[in-house]
């Protein structure tokens, strides 16, 4: 793995983004805790004054405090209170409230940079409103000493102002020019320095004509356009670290019976770990003690639970169904199964940072052409009057009018006003492209398990038993936490049907349920133990007790809104595919029901990674959904990828929009609206060009005057940005 | 035209306590929670004296 190591941020090497921010920022001292609380529900200030003071009077708290922006809660506390024993007394004043791992949040250092683009933001737009006011009264008539005085001023505000304010386009610039490289920031720099010293030229010599205003216009529009990219981003950041920071990974270490809750980082080789029904395996490791059933479904798309005894192996990830297990650490960290898969999804995604954005195809074309254009004109009335400081007035009017305020507003204001409409439908676009990258596709690849599925089971075939045998399977069910024993019991219940009274009610872990009805034993499980003969679905084994045997079969619930998206996509014109790991049988059925024609079946991880990879190769633009480990390369090879909230870190991070609810269909939604935010894009991008075609010649003719570059300016930036808000 | 010599320091320093007041709500964190501190002015818990 390329990148440092560091066990509370095992992902890190799947987005390059995580690297820049400090990892770990937030160090718990010896003398004081920091806890952080999500709380989903509050809503209003009576929320937050009753959380607050609840909190203040738990003994050891320090300080709490709510944001209600962020809905979560601050609290500075003694070092041993810890955040589990807040969650109940929060619980307590009736809101739900989870653990966040701060270490997880570098919401702070996302912050500094929004608060520094704001202060260069706000600095740039007091100097221009200021140096404005000066250049009205030159432009409506100031003359003489009056004027050269007006300008004078606006020199002695705009150079340290644009000086300051400036400092990013600068520092961009510079980075680019080292590597022998143009970006849009290298015309936006030349424009600023070549206005600043022709118009202090200008005023040395008492001339008519001075650019100061320009300057500092041009260095607000375009730090507007920074800020609202900004924004849009961090906004994004925080929701998706807070998803991360949910998962506080915590394991429980046995050392000579006594068992101890620690972090899962600091497991070590051959601890012997205890994994609770419903727990995640937080190591790859071998099964010492206890008998259970593991749901492998995240890892390889498998809804078939798999049958766990002493001297198994497991693999971190998987979930622990019915009995508790202790396991024996194998590897751990950056070791386990898990995360060597993370590997696969760094080769993954190097494919895709070739694409290029619009904004960077447009400085591509944009950049060189200001450049002869302006030159042109030095060079061309230089030759034609032989005069320095005309020659230099007209090329420096050229660059200030071409400059790209519009082109550096197009893209943002359409995405910031794009992604604020999908946040409300519950999307939550993670990378700056995924907008332009979503609208291009024509392919959607859809997991199964997690994603078009709930991953939880439906009874399929409950009208098929009698009412009798409906009562014994129900009691025996409701004994259970199996997942398959809860949608029985659901199925059964939801039917009417009543418990039948069984005595000496057991639970053998791994195996099923048993109890005496009248004197015989009624068994309710695996077909092995029930002693039936196994069918090819999922499956659960009824023995009646009079030596019938019933089965039970089952299948995955489809999430809502699966079949709204697949007919949505398809009816705009999209090829939509069904990747699953799961055996052939469900896989077909749930493509048939779904109407989706191309499907493929027991695919391993890397199976699903060369079919998107060829797709690719065919000239297809793909939109990977999935939600498992087994889905996490896909995700990284595919040209944009989306999964869902419930989906596993891994997977989340490597894929660029993250569906917040549990509904699929916002997805065709975001498909449409990335046309529309790509087709506004381009729309931005020829009005700006628009006035540049108007306003070029007139510049390059030497004609412009400082009146006209405000005016196109200011201009093309708002028409820009209000074209933008149409998408709202 | 000598009224512009008042005018023109007094506007700059307008300008400037406009500034200075926006760069002190950033350095004081007043951005960080606008949701909340919209709402907050309707908590009656400070009402009588104020946060120590």
């Amino acid at each position: 793995m390329s990148v440092q190591a560091d066990p509370h941020r095992p992902q890190m090497a799947v987005c390059p983004g995580c690297i820049a921010a400090p990892s770990g920022a937030i160090e718990t001292g010896p003398t004081e805790a920091r806890l952080a609380l999500s709380l989903p529900t509050i809503h209003c200030q009576a929320c937050i004054s009753k959380v607050e003071r609840g909190l203040a009077k738990v003994p050891g708290i320090r300080s709490a405090r709510v944001n209600l922006t962020l809905k979560r809660a601050l609290i500075e506390a003694d070092p041993d209170i810890a955040a589990a024993d807040l969650i109940p007394v929060v619980e307590g004043l009736g809101y739900e409230a989870h653990e966040l791992n701060l270490g997880q949040l570098s919401s702070t250092a996302t912050n500094k940079v929004g608060r520094d683009l704001a202060m260069r933001l706000a600095v740039a737009g007091f100097a221009s409103m200021n140096v404005m006011l000066l250049s009205i009264s030159v432009w409506s008539g100031a003359s003489d000493a009056t004027r050269d005085m007006f300008h004078w001023i606006s020199a002695a505000i705009s150079l340290p102002a644009v000086a300051y304010a400036g400092k990013p386009f600068f520092v961009n610039a510079w980075s680019a020019l080292r590597v022998r490289r143009l970006n849009m920031d290298v015309p936006i720099v030349l424009a600023l320095v070549l206005a600043l010293v022709t118009s202090l030229w200008e005023t040395s010599l008492g001339g008519e004509h001075a650019y100061f205003d320009a300057a500092l216009t041009l260095t607000f529009f375009l730090l507007a356009g920074r800020y609202l990219d900004q924004r849009t981003r961090a906004v994004a950041r925080s929701a998706a670290e807070e998803l991360t920071a949910l998962e506080v990974p915590r394991a429980i270490r046995v050392i000579d019976g006594e068992e101890a809750e620690i972090a899962v980082s600091d497991l070590a080789i051959g601890d012997l770990v205890l994994v609770r029904p419903g727990g995640r395996m937080p190591v790859d490791g071998r099964i010492a003690d206890g008998r259970s059933e593991l749901d492998r479904s995240l890892l390889t798309g498998e809804t078939l639970p798999v049958f766990a005894e002493p001297g198994q192996m497991v693999s971190a990830g998987e979930v622990n169904l019915t009995g508790p297990l202790w396991v024996r650490a194998t590897a751990v960290g950056e070791e386990t199964s898990l995360h060597r898969m993370a590997d696969l999804v760094a080769i993954a995604e190097s494919g895709r940072s070739r694409y290029t954005s619009l904004a960077d195809k447009a400085a591509k074309l944009y950049a060189p052409g200001v450049h002869i254009l302006s030159g042109v004109a030095f060079v061309g009335w230089y030759l034609w009057t032989l005069d320095m400081r005309t020659a230099l007035n007209i090329a420096a009017a050229v660059l200030i009018i071409t400059c790209p305020c519009a082109l550096g507003l197009a893209v943002p204001a359409v995405t910031t006003a794009a992604s604020g409409r999908l946040f409300k439908r519950g999307l939550l676009i993670k990378s700056a492209t995924a907008l332009e990258r979503l609208a291009e596709v024509d392919t959607v690849v859809f997991d199964k398990t997690g994603t078009l599925t709930e991953g939880t089971p439906v009874v399929t075939n409950i009208g098929a038993h009698s009412r009798r045998d409906l009562e014994v399977a129900l009691a025996l069910a409701e004994a259970s936490s199996h997942p398959l024993a809860q949608a029985l019991s659901r199925a059964a219940r939801a039917a009417g049907i009543k418990p039948a009274e069984l005595q000496n009610v057991e639970e053998l872990p791994g195996f099923g349920t048993e109890a005496q009805l009248h004197g015989a034993f009624v068994r309710l499980g695996r077909a092995a133990w029930v002693g039936a003969a196994p069918v090819h679905e999922t499956a659960a084994y009824l023995d009646c007790g009079d030596g019938r045997l019933r089965t039970f079969t089952f299948e995955d619930g489809l999430r809502q809104g699966a079949h709204d998206v697949v007919k949505a996509l398809q009816a705009a014109g999209k090829e939509v595919v069904l990747l699953s790991g799961d055996s052939e049988l469900p896989v077909s059925a749930l493509a048939q029901h779904l109407g989706i024609a191309t499907w493929a079946a027991s695919d391993l991880p890397q199976d699903k990674l060369e079919r998107v990879q060829q797709m690719t190769a065919q000239g297809h633009k793909v939109l990977m959904v999935g939600d498992g480990l087994n889905d996490t390369a896909a995700l990284a090879a595919a040209h944009v990828s989306i999964s869902p909230a419930t989906a596993l870190d891994a997977a989340r991070v490597a894929s660029d929009v993250v569906l917040l609810g549990r509904d699929l269909a916002p997805i065709a939604e975001a498909c449409v609206t990335a046309q529309k935010a790509t087709r506004r894009i381009r729309e931005n991008f020829r009005l700006a060009t628009l006035y540049n075609v108007i306003a070029v010649p007139l510049a390059v003719a030497g004609l412009a005057t400082p009146l006209i570059a405000a005016l196109a300016m200011s201009l093309s930036s708002i028409t820009v940005s209000l074209n933008a808000l149409r998408l709202r | 035209m000598t009224v512009i010599s008042y005018l023109i320091p007094i506007s700059l320093i307008l300008g400037g306590l406009g500034l200075a007041g926006f760069v002190y709500t950033i350095r004081s964190s007043q951005y960080d929670d606008p949701e909340g501190d919209a709402r907050r002015i309707l908590s009656d818990d400070w009402d009588d004296h104020p946060k120590v």
